[in-house]
Formats: structure tokens, sequence, C-alpha cells
């Protein structure tokens, strides 16, 4: 047997071969002299900088959110035999499926009709007829949720009327499920998207299926890429004695064991039970701005009970439990309470490191109201809040938010603010610690903060989303990464000198 | 509440018929609402009797994103309270049209503009269906019914009858029916019963014959309807007439379009264009 040595790239790129590669390649990619890149490099980290940097308005860099469809797709891959269906083009669909992958270390399947040239003059109604047909022969799923791409919005594809071409013409069965939403990409985000398909699904499940009340609570996550979340919540519900019903469901689609066999639906929320949510005692959605609209159908069309509580931190966790008592009248176990104590406990001993730290953080609307909440409850300090998918609503919110406690004096929200933004906010006004996903590690590069990584997507570290961050349990995993991000920190700076302590 | 689609050939005075029916409408004490589907925004201006309003794309544009957008900056209300909005869209030869359509219409949904008490809504669309933006009036779950504005001109046949296989194509998936032909009268030979002639072969009716009169023109010019300018002129009972016919109408039909041959023999039996044979 012959053996190859293949160089790890972390070196093979130190090597003298590619390192003077590098170098021949900067009179294209980098024509100017090193002392004129470094004068450049630290006018960006000046206030000047900063002002132009805020006054820019026809470029986004960095921005923190993804597109509508990726959102719609999420949320139908969470349903009993549901296989995600996109009307558009191919690449949209492809960085989807990777994305998603890439997040989850996990395969994903959706569809795409591959719409091409003739699809954008001619309509995309063959396309549909089709990709409809080919699915449903070929994967036999029990529902295939339909969203769309850019393409197919801008020429205004009308899936309705399409989808109803398609039974008409026997591509599909005409008990088939195939609820659909439009999802421009180039309108919101991967939250509306997430919103706008799960209120499609549930319109097309809930038809006619209204009767007396079932007892049960419908469980919104949101966009919530914590499979984690979704086993703590069932544990959860189980220790509380309540039937409920999760839409959606991804935890297994996201998270199935390795059995040695490849399932194409590994799992979700069981179709029967998503067609009796209409039922439900009410509806509680973890997420307030992934379920903006869904909530609304909710309340005026099924005329129940709907609303939002995200249980990230204490206080909020305690909401949460009292909400779904009121709703439910079942009272909170003492298990729950001691769960609760534990958690307190853990936070009274890393207090001490977290106080009056100072915080940054990046992501979407309502990881940051839940983030911002416990850290506060820590006794941190946020600081920059940059949500590029946030509206002027969620602006208010934080606000509000922030005026609730002393620590939040100086804490400031930037809506539709990318990283770019931020990473002028953390030369001008530094701070401890940055909060977000694996692309604010670029940030760390640039300024050194050190990253807590919590949000989508976790690109660069393995299983932080198996981890609960909702709920007690979730609330001292999270205190957790803080602290120890801080302890490591402080081992990182004392490492040669009398602090460089054993017990912190 | 009906929700009503105006289509018909471009400049054939689907804005100033539609706005003169909707303001008999709201003399005789309806609610009602006009959406201009047209980038030009000139569907509304009778109504509230200035120049264009704040069309919803160009208040998007202003603000960046449509999601910053309130529904006060672009809904309006005219004469006789009625209620106007304009979706607006690029300068000629640029961007995309339709799409605008797409998004000033799903904003005003969002937003509840339509409101409760509303008995009628207009939707004034460009020209022909030339894509899917200017078909979504007719989406399901929106306009139910369609008047095509059309004259004695074989081009406006023409679009009539072309517009008419677009409204065949969704009325097969979905619930839009043909409620007339409007004929806005150019003074062309046979007017009346060539139009009769073209809606009954198109399965549907004229539903009214407004005649040619200057008095409209006379009344656009002060940025006005006829029934607002002179409410007494018989051009104004005319409009009225419409919009008492349209209120009443019962018959609505899945159109049945004709080939192009049908509407030449059509011109050619009402002696309006000779014959291939008769030429040669």
């Amino acid at each position: 047997m012959s053996t190859m040595k293949i160089n790890d790239h972390c070196e093979l790129f130190q090597g003298a071969e590619y390192q003077e590669q590098f170098e021949k390649k900067k009179e294209f990619e980098r024509p100017w002299p090193e002392e004129k890149v470094k004068e450049v490099s630290d006018w960006t980290k000046t206030e000047e900088y900063k002002e132009l940097n805020f006054a820019r308005q026809n470029i986004k860099i960095n921005p923190a959110k993804a597109c509508q469809p990726l959102g719609a797709v999420f949320c139908a891959s969470g349903f009993e035999g549901s296989m995600p269906f996109v009307q558009g083009a191919q690449g949209c669909v492809a960085y989807f499926r990777s994305h998603l992958s890439r997040h989850f270390k996990e395969p994903f399947a959706a569809i795409s009709t591959s719409m091409t040239e003739d699809a954008a003059v001619f309509g995309g109604l063959n396309n549909m007829l089709e990709g409809l047909e080919n699915a449903y022969a070929l994967y036999h799923p029990k529902m295939l949720a339909v969203s769309t791409t850019c393409m197919a919005e801008v020429i205004g594809d009308d899936l309705n009327a399409y989808i109803k071409t398609a039974r008409e013409k026997g591509a599909i069965p005409n008990d088939l499920p195939v609820p659909f939403a439009h999802t421009p990409s180039f309108v919101g985000s991967h939250i509306v998207g997430y919103d706008n398909m799960l209120k499609g699904i549930l319109k097309d499940l809930s038809a006619g299926q209204k009767k007396e009340p079932n007892g049960r609570v419908n469980i919104i996550p949101g966009f919530d890429t914590y499979t984690g979340n979704y086993h703590e919540l069932k544990r959860l519900m189980a220790i509380m004695g309540i039937a409920f019903t999760l839409l959606s469901d991804v935890s297994d689609t996201f998270d199935s064991p390795n059995t040695g066999e490849y399932k194409l639906y590994p799992g979700g929320t069981p179709l029967s039970e998503a067609k009796d949510a209409v039922n439900a005692l009410g509806t509680i959605a973890l997420q307030k701005y992934s379920t903006v609209k869904t909530l609304e159908y909710i309340r005026k069309e099924w005329d129940r009970k709907a609303f939002t509580a995200t249980p990230i931190g204490i206080r909020n966790t305690d909401i949460f439990f009292e909400e779904l008592s009121k709703l439910t009248g079942k009272p909170i176990p003492a298990a729950i309470e001691t769960e609760r104590g534990r958690a307190v406990d853990a936070m009274v001993d890393s207090h001490p490191y977290v106080h009056g730290k100072r915080f940054a953080m990046v992501g979407d609307p309502d990881m940051l109201l839940g983030m911002i909440s416990l850290i506060m409850e820590m006794g941190g300090r946020p600081v920059h809040i940059v949500c590029t998918n946030g509206d002027k609503h969620f602006e208010a919110d934080a606000a509000e938010l922030l005026a609730s406690s002393p620590f939040g004096a100086d804490g400031k929200v930037y809506a539709g603010k990318d990283m770019w933004h931020l990473r002028s906010l953390l030369f001008t006004e530094p701070v401890d610690l940055l909060v977000g996903n694996s692309y604010a590690k670029f940030l760390v590069a640039d300024t050194g903060t050190p990253l807590i990584r919590v949000g989508f997507p976790l690109f660069d570290r393995h299983h932080l989303h198996r981890q609960p961050i909702i709920g007690y349990q979730g609330a001292l995993n999270l205190v957790t990464m803080i602290v120890n991000k801080v302890l490591d920190e402080m081992d990182r700076k004392t490492m040669h000198s009398a602090s460089f302590d054993v017990i912190r | 509440m009906r929700q009503i689609a105006i289509y018909g050939k471009g400049g054939i005075g689907k804005s100033t018929t539609t706005q003169n029916l909707v303001a008999a409408l709201a003399e005789a004490g309806r609610k009602c609402m006009i959406i201009g589907c047209d980038p030009k925004a000139d569907s509304t201006r009778l109504i509230l009797n200035r120049k264009a309003q704040n069309t919803v794309m160009d208040m998007a544009r202003e603000k960046g994103t449509v999601e910053d957008l309130e529904l006060d900056d672009v809904l309006l209300r005219g004469f006789k309270g009625i209620k106007c909005a304009e979706s607006g869209g690029p300068e000629p030869g640029v961007g995309c049209a339709g799409r605008g359509v797409i998004t000033a219409i799903n904003f005003l949904e969002e937003n509840g503009a339509y409101g409760d008490d509303t008995e009628f809504v207009f939707y004034d669309v460009l020209g022909d269906v030339v894509c899917g933006g200017f078909a979504m009036p007719i989406r399901e779950g929106k306009a139910k019914e369609i008047y095509i504005v059309t004259s004695g001109e074989m081009m406006a046949m023409y679009a009539a009858n072309n517009i008419s296989r677009g409204v065949l194509k969704y009325a097969q998936s979905g619930g839009v029916r043909l409620g007339g032909l409007i004929c806005n009268s150019r003074k062309t030979d046979k007017e009346f019963e060539l139009i009769s002639e073209l809606a009954s072969k198109l399965g549907t009716q004229m539903i009214h014959f407004v005649p040619r009169d200057n008095e409209v023109q006379r009344a656009e010019l002060r940025r006005k309807t006829v029934i607002d300018y002179a409410p007494t002129h018989p051009q104004a009972d005319e409009y009225r007439e419409l919009a008492r016919k349209i209120a009443d109408n019962k018959n609505f039909v899945i159109p049945t379009p004709i080939t192009m041959d049908e509407l030449e023999r059509l011109l050619m039996d009402y002696g309006i264009m000779e014959s291939e044979e008769a030429v040669a």
C-alpha cells in the first residue's frame, strides 16, 4: 500500500510555494504598498469612518439575514411526509439545502422546478405541472409545500391557479395537500418566509376541520434552528402534563439518529395533528417576528387565542410557564421550579464574572430580545444591538426592554444595519463580548472581540444547535457559554502572569 | 364587497370611464375604492381633483422598503369619500411594472386598505394582460368580475378578444368571470352593432354604449369627472346608467374568445373591411 502525505490546508498555505504565489498575486489583487493598506485599515477604525459608514445607503455588507424561501423550506420540512417544493430556479434551492446542511450537518431534501429562460418568458405553469407530477411519482410525499424564489415572483406566477390546474390535469391527486406561500426573496427575510409558509400550511390543512376545542395546545417554535430546543420543549411539556402540537416540528428532520438507513421523511408534525390544530385551546408562538401573519390568521380565522412568549432567560421562561398554566389551567409542577432554582443558582455562581461586561450582539429579532433579557439578568450590559431583519416594531420592543433595567442604559438598537456597521461600532465603542452567528467571526478577526456563538447559521462549531437555549435548562446553557468565554479570555490574557489561576 | 377589474387597450379610456362610473356609484351612496394598476398613475386624478397621487411604489422607493410604508401615505379619499390608491411603477423602459402591481396590491391587502365597509373595489389595469403582474387583480380571492373597455376600432376589438383569452385562462382555474364589454364610442361606423355582435361572440353582453361627448374632455381638463363637473349634463346620466347596470349585473360568463380570422370576418360582415377576394 502506498502512503500519500496529505497536507492539512492550515499548514499547506503557509508553505513557501503558496506564500510565493500569494505575494505574486498582490500585484493584481492589492497593488498598494503595505503602509497605504495599513493607513486605510486604521482609518476604517475611526469615528470619521463610522459616520460615513452609517450614512451609506446603496450597499449592504455582511447582512445578518437569509432570504424568505430559506425560511419557507425550513418550515415546510417539519411536517410528516412533507416535501418542500420551490417554484423557481435551481441554484436558489441548492443554496437553501447547502446552507441548512452546513448548519445541522444533516442531509436536506427540497425540490426545485428548475425554471429557466423560457419559463421566465412564458410563465412557470409547465414547470409547476411537471414538477408536481414528478415529485409525487418519485418521492411519494404526503404533502408538497410550495414556496417561490425571486424569479417566479417577478414574473407573477399565480401559485393558487397553477396548483388547481395541476389537480385538474391529474398531475397530483385531489386529496394531496399542496399548501403554498409567495415568498419573494427581495422582501423581508427568512423569518418572513417561515411565517408565510406556516400560514399557508395551516390554512390548507385546517380547512373544514373546525370542531369543539380538543384541549390541546399548539406551540409554534418559529424559525428556531436549535434542535435541542425542540427536544427540550417536549420534555418540559411532558413534565407539565400538557398535550401539545408543535407547528412545525423540524427536530427529526435535522437531528435524526444514525441507524445506517437514510430516511427521506424522518418525522415531523403528524398531519392529523396539524389538521386538528384549529381545535386547540390556544396557540403559543415562541418567536414574535417569525409568526406575525400566522398568529393574526389564527386569531381572525380560527377565532382562537394566540400569543407570543419567548422562553429565553429566566424572566421570559417564567412568563412562558405562567401563560401556559393560565391557558391550560394546569399548575406549574415542583420539578420545573427546581430546574428554575438550579439555573438561578448557576447564574449567581457566575454572576461576578459577567456583571458589568459590555456586549454587542447581532442576529434575528427574537433571539436578540431573548439574549438582551438574559444578559441583563446576569448584570451584563447590552451596548450594540444590530438586527438586519429588524423593523421599527423590533426597535421599539428592544428599546422598551432595555429601559426596563439599569443594565440596559448603554444599549442602542440598530435595525436594518449590517455587520460592517457593527465593525465600526466595535472600534469606536469597544465591548467585552460579542454574540452572533458564524459570520461574526470576521468581526473577531478584525476587532479581536471574543464571540459567543448563538443564532443561525452556526457553520464553524459543532453541535451547538443540539443544546437547548430555551427554558431554564437553556438559560443555564447560555450562562455556561457566556461565563466560560469570559474565563477563556481571562486565561488567554493572564497566561504569563500571576493572575493565571486554576480557580475561577 | 364586489371586486371588479377594468381592462382594455391602452388609450381606450379605461381610467376616464372607471372614474366616471365610480363617481356615479359614490353619488348614489355606494362605498367605493379605486386601485390604479398602471405605472402612469393616472387612475385617480379625476376623483382626487389633482395630479397623480403618491403611489405605493414611489413611497416604497422613498422609504427604502415597502415594509416601512404606512397605509395613510398612499390611501387617499376623493370625491364623495372614494378611496384611492395607485400602484405606480418604473419609468418607461426600465424595471418591472408588473412586479409593482403585485407589491402594491399585497401591501394594500395586508394593511387592511379595503376595510369592512367598502362595497366596490375597482382595479384599473394597464392595457393588455401583458404579464403575470397585470393578472394580479384577477387572481383568486380578488376581482371576480371583469369589464373590458373597447370601441369599434379594429385594434381595440382585437385587444378585447386578447384580454378575453387571458380571462379564460384564469376563469378555468378560478372564479373570475367576464361581466361585459363597455363600448366607449369613437364614432366609428356601425359601432353599436359591431360591439354588440363581438360581445355575443365572446359569450357576453355589451353592458353599455357610452356615447362620445366633449363634455368628458372639458371635465378632464379641470381634473374632474363629468359627474362632479357637470352633474346635469346628459353625459353624466350615461355614466349613471353604466354604474346602475354594473351594480345590477347578473350576467357573468367564462368568455369564448374568437380567432383572428373570425374577428376579421366580423369586420367584413359589417362592411368595415373588404374581403381579400373583393380587393383583388
